[in-house]
């Protein structure tokens, strides 16, 4: 079965710093794949220029086959995207800003309607719909990102730390929301919350300094542990420099 | 089209949404009246046109329109929301027409409350209202020409205070350009078709045309080129400074 999200050979530098130096993935149908790494990782990166936002320096991503740098707007439409801290229009009501992302995506009318309708049941929205996003706790927020990504019923979903900063019964809720839409779409979360792993992906890939260090599902990454307690928490250690190891090595190059 | 529509539906329910545009508008208005009665002697002069009022325009809008730009990139820049808009299916182009049709109809509303100064004319004498309506349309293309550089300078920019400066010394080097000082103290040191470049850019050159009521092809060229060619850098602008 073809992959619905396709990364080939993603690089990019910022100046002299290698921000993502070299990440090939594919994610087909079904599966919601865990992108994990220390901060600073290039996890943040490598999403943008899955969705286009950030041009790479080499490589390229594809949506449903579509080539997310020649044709943009085609492969956006196949996208729902929930970038980094859920950024939202703050002065807006929940259902402005909705309805606002609605008719940038052409629907609007009744078909508007029902897709918010639809987009606010899931995310549990119905009772602040009046309410300006920017008074609302960081859970809700989060929760608009959501219903906005969720809005056009894309068949690719990019969201980048979607439980970041929410308490338990929330990140329940959110996780599954997750694994509610996932069948037929391909969803990629990053996140650095280990237990999310088992919760909601299918599938892991741990990237570290641009690169995938590991890649497959929890109880195989679970074997990369080198002591004999073989938790997700070890096997990332063990494959992830971290950030004094990173530095050191660094520091020895110069 | 109706991504184009989308952004300036919320670009200019935005204005609303906070008290600045109210303060935009009082001040706006305030000031006017204050040009035209005081420092324009609307009354002393005995001529029933609204010349004292479309002078002082070019230099009330200077500081003004900045104001109204300043937010339109920065913004979006300093809370993320860039990431969401140009992740959305519609072109960049799209964000930058609609956000600057956005400003512009703003303006639009702040001109037409200083409506009742075309009827005080109306009422003490029998002005060229012709002349007037075609000052008030020159008045709506320098804000459109000033929006688009503003929108530019905001582009540049996380920070609104940054936006608002730059924009408003842009606008600043466009008004002056045509003014004597600068072109004959340009006469000294440059060739005529210079001074000439320089005066045929300025805003002065060109509004003050449309503000005795002359719509000539050269203001037309110079209001759409300048507009066209600004809105055009903004675009480049925010795509290349998106992922800073």
């Amino acid at each position: 079965m073809a992959a619905l999200l396709e990364l080939k050979g993603l690089v990019k530098r910022f100046q002299s710093f290698t921000a993502v130096n070299g990440i090939s993935l594919s994610v087909p149908a079904g599966e919601v794949l865990g992108f994990l790494g220390p901060n600073g990782a290039g996890k943040s990166t490598t999403m943008k220029m899955a969705t286009g936002f950030l041009e790479p320096d080499e490589g390229s991503a594809f949506i449903c086959g579509i080539d997310v740098h020649t044709d943009p707007r085609e492969a956006r439409r196949q996208l729902g995207y929930l970038p980094e801290g859920a950024p939202a229009y703050g002065e807006m009501p929940v259902h402005s800003f909705l309805k606002f992302c609605a008719a940038m995506r052409g629907l609007s009318g009744s078909e508007g309607r029902a897709a918010i309708d639809k987009a606010v049941g899931r995310t549990e929205l119905g009772g602040v719909l009046e309410q300006p996003i920017e008074t609302m706790s960081k859970g809700f927020k989060r929760r608009v990102g959501l219903a906005q990504a969720i809005l056009h019923e894309p068949p690719v979903l990019i969201l980048d730390e979607p439980t970041d900063g929410l308490d338990p019964n929330q990140k329940h809720q959110v996780r599954e929301l997750i694994s509610d839409m996932a069948k037929g779409r391909a969803i990629v979360i990053s996140t650095h919350i280990l237990e999310e792993v088992d919760a909601v992906c299918t599938r892991a890939v741990i990237i570290d300094r641009g690169r995938i260090v590991a890649d497959g599902t929890a109880d195989q990454l679970r074997k990369l542990a080198p002591g004999k307690a073989k938790s997700l928490d070890e096997a990332f250690r063990a494959v992830t420099a971290g950030e004094a190891a990173g530095n050191a090595q660094e520091a020895a190059n110069v | 089209m109706s991504d184009i529509l989308a952004v300036f539906r919320r670009e200019l329910s935005g204005y609303f949404a906070t008290p600045i545009a109210y303060v935009f508008l009082i001040i706006f208005v305030m000031l006017s009246g204050l040009f035209t009665f005081y420092v324009g002697n609307l009354y002393e002069r005995g001529i029933a046109d609204l010349q004292p009022f479309f002078i002082y325009v070019p230099w009330l809008f200077l500081v003004l329109v900045p104001a109204i730009a300043m937010r339109l990139w920065s913004e979006e820049r300093r809370t993320g929301t860039i990431e969401l808009l140009l992740t959305l299916p519609s072109a960049t182009w799209a964000a930058v027409g609609g956000k600057w049709l956005a400003g512009l109809v703003f303006v639009a509303v702040a001109l037409a409350c200083t409506v009742p100064l075309w009827i005080t004319v109306n009422y003490l004498g029998e002005p060229d209202n012709g002349v007037i309506a075609v000052s008030y349309l020159g008045a709506l293309a320098l804000a459109g020409v000033y929006l688009a550089i503003g929108g530019c300078m905001s582009a540049l920019t996380s920070n609104q205070v940054i936006a608002f400066v730059l924009g408003v010394a842009a606008c600043f080097i466009f008004v002056t350009a045509g003014t004597p000082i600068v072109l004959d103290g340009l006469r000294e040191i440059a060739p005529e078709p210079v001074v000439e470049a320089m005066a045929a850019l300025s805003a002065i050159t060109h509004y003050d045309g449309l503000q005795r009521g002359l719509i000539d092809l050269p203001a037309v060229v110079w209001t759409l080129s300048m507009t066209a060619f600004w809105l055009f850098a903004t675009g480049v602008t925010v795509e290349l400074k998106k992922g800073a």
